[in-house]
């Protein structure tokens, strides 16, 4: 049985470890310090909004539908939760990707579960976004208003 | 010859019950070794040694006990033996240290000692590696002092507190142990490491040397500081009590400071 080993001292890199030739640009820095920002600015927005939501007023018991639409009837809350949902959404997609950057050993592998998350982070950034804006408590459907206790009488 | 000569004092026999006062107790420990050779098998194994060592030996006496006298097949890396060329760095009992400033005592001696070549990079035979990206890396960020002055001719004066700025960052011996015990650096061999950065960093806090952004803008890189997710694994590991991730972290606002 014979196997080939090297001359030590080869000067020879083992070609896994080589290194493609440096990526320019910033990007990294600003992902990292994003993650810092959006963190700091994360526990405000996600603190604040558990405290009004559970503890102001009659606290827990009085979510329900009519409490969300009230909120999202308030130009205020609507940009309060949008920036808690495109930070949230950026920071967790963020810090994803480097978990499948780091863990993932195959670049095919690394390059799909990456899709998966850009795809799935863009429908869930997108569909929220339209959510907040275009959210309406009392729908009109076929000319009949739909029950809801909040909702003014036709 | 004169008639007497006074016996050594080492020669003096003592009686049983006085002896023992300076005795170096001893104990029986397992050394489990993990062995590999590319000509024998693709496939490491453990193996074990049952051997009487004292008290005042480390983890380099046990296995130059194996070497010298039971399998002289057995490989590792070590010069000094002192714990300053940084070659014996070794992962025992899954922790990297140099095996030259373990202790046996200090090691949990009822249960085997494992002792395994460092994780992340090539093993070549039994405990050596092969350090050569290790040292690519290394010799990337320039690790030498650049000056675009001209050359003086004195030495390069400096004020205690210009040196104070790096002094921990001149400790580093490029034993492996920080970057062999990165998680980042296990994946994929791409991260520059920690022993890289830690060199980076003595030069770039270094008030006579100019090319400080050249080494901020190469660990710029993607796989440079960015890659650091502060386990703390290298300070944890370091044997000389380098504060690894702490000189990453200045690194990383030093490029910020320079960037924005």
């Amino acid at each position: 049985m014979s196997t080939d080993i090297q001359n030590p001292r080869s000067g020879k890199i083992a070609p896994q470890y080589r290194r493609g030739t440096g990526s320019k640009g910033n990007f990294e820095m600003f992902a990292w310090l994003f993650m810092r920002l959006s963190g700091v600015v994360l526990v405000v927005l996600i603190f604040g909004h558990l405290f009004v939501n559970l503890l102001v007023g009659e606290g827990i018991h009085a979510i329900d539908f009519g409490f969300v639409a009230g909120k999202w009837a308030d130009p205020f809350w609507q940009f309060w939760d949008l920036a808690m949902l495109w930070l949230a959404m950026l920071h967790g997609t963020n810090g994803v990707r480097t978990i499948i950057n780091d863990y993932a050993e195959k670049d095919a592998t690394r390059f799909w579960l990456k899709v998966v998350l850009y795809a799935a982070s863009f429908v869930i950034i997108v569909l929220g976004t339209l959510v907040i804006f275009t959210f309406n408590p009392c729908p009109v459907v076929n000319g009949v208003q739909l029950p809801g206790g909040f909702c003014p009488a036709p | 010859m004169s008639a007497e000569l006074a016996e050594p004092a080492s020669k003096i026999e003592l009686p049983a019950h006085i002896g023992g006062g300076g005795e170096i107790p001893t104990f029986n420990i397992t050394l489990r070794v993990r062995r590999y050779n590319p000509e024998v098998s693709e496939e490491p194994v453990w193996e074990d040694h049952q051997l009487t060592m004292y008290g005042t030996d480390r983890v380099l006496d046990a296995l130059h006990k194996i070497k010298w006298e039971i399998d002289g097949s057995l490989s590792f890396r070590r010069s000094c033996a002192h714990g300053v060329c940084g070659s014996d760095a070794m992962r025992i009992n899954g922790r990297n240290r140099l095996a030259c400033k373990t202790l046996l005592k200090d090691l949990d001696t009822s249960k085997p000692i494992t002792v395994e070549p460092i994780k992340g990079l090539p093993v070549e035979k039994d405990l050596i590696v092969d350090m050569e990206p290790f040292f690519q890396s290394f010799r990337e960020v320039m690790p030498f002092l650049i000056n675009k002055g001209h050359e003086p001719t004195k030495e390069r004066l400096q004020s205690v507190e210009d040196r104070e700025r790096f002094d921990d960052t001149t400790k580093c011996i490029l034993c492996a142990a920080c970057t062999s015990s990165c998680p980042v650096f296990w994946t994929d061999g791409q991260y520059f490491g920690p022993a890289a950065i830690v060199n980076a960093h003595r030069f770039i806090f270094d008030s006579r040397d100019d090319a400080g952004d050249m080494r901020l803008e190469i660990l710029n890189d993607k796989e440079g500081v960015w890659r650091c997710r502060t386990t703390f694994n290298c300070s944890e590991a370091c044997p000389r009590g380098i504060q690894v991730t702490q000189a990453i972290a200045e690194v990383k606002q030093a490029i910020l400071a320079r960037k924005i």
